[in-house]
């Protein structure tokens, strides 16, 4: 067998029993913003596949891309998207191996979440 | 039995198994999305809204076509490697593989339904 020594190791407790703190939070909210993405991308592409096979079907998936629902997914998607942006420039930051000190740790996650919410105002200002 | 050392074990492989080659394809993924996203945003965002012949005159034009390829493309590349992480972090056994091969196939499959609703509109 490979596995010659098995060496009992301490566990780490489980992340609910730490108390919430910005670089936890903002680590966590990087994987849930990745994930969410996938409504947003749903949406997008059944809203393109739509317009290029006809109009009838475009009417449908643009009625729900434009409705409250789609401006929500959007809207949403929007926001993970730059947050999931600003966190992947902190982890590439991270890794080169700067910014791991926790009062700049602490700055780079309130950068991320403030910072994705002023991208999100500016692309809906843009585009609309 | 065979006698492996601790270093013979542990050479080049690391927790993942695999070295580092999920994460350096992450980071080139991420690097590559950092620098294409926002325009590819401006692009859709201003599309979204608009009759279908605006659509279809907007992504017939080679840049946004191009662009909106590449992003998909390497977008859910980027998604499956990123959710085989997240599934490999909380699900085992059977679970994590028909998980595994669930977020592979949407990738897949949304890159393909994109990538011809592109090809149909530029071509």
């Amino acid at each position: 067998m490979a596995e010659a020594k098995r060496i009992e190791r301490p566990l780490s407790p489980h992340l609910q029993i730490y108390r919430w703190h910005i670089p936890m939070l903002t680590s966590i909210l990087t994987r849930v913003t990745g994930h969410g993405l996938v409504a947003g991308v749903l949406l997008g592409i059944w809203w393109l596949f739509a317009a290029a096979t006809s109009e009838a079907h475009f009417a449908i998936a643009n009625a729900v891309a434009t409705s409250w629902f789609g401006d929500l997914v959007f809207t949403g998607s929007l926001w993970a998207v730059w947050y999931h942006y600003l966190a992947g420039l902190r982890h590439l930051y991270y890794d080169a191996g700067k910014g791991l000190d926790i009062p700049t740790a602490e700055k780079l996650g309130w950068a991320c979440l403030i910072g994705s919410v002023v991208l999100t105002v500016i692309t809906i200002l843009l585009v609309q | 039995m065979r006698y492996l050392t601790a270093r013979k074990r542990a050479e080049g492989k690391g927790a993942s198994h695999s070295g580092t080659e999920h994460h350096w394809s992450m980071t080139l993924s991420a690097v590559g999305l950092a620098f294409m996203v926002p325009a590819w945003l401006y692009i859709f965002g201003s599309a979204l809204g608009g009759s279908r012949a605006e659509v279809i005159e907007t992504f017939s034009h080679p840049f946004p076509a191009i662009l909106s390829a590449l992003v998909l493309v390497i977008g859910m590349r980027h998604f499956a490697m990123g959710a085989t992480g997240m599934i490999e972090d909380y699900l085992h056994g059977t679970a994590r593989k028909m998980a595994v091969i669930f977020v592979i196939s949407l990738a897949w499959v949304v890159g393909a339904i994109g990538i011809f609703a592109l090809l149909k509109i530029a071509l």
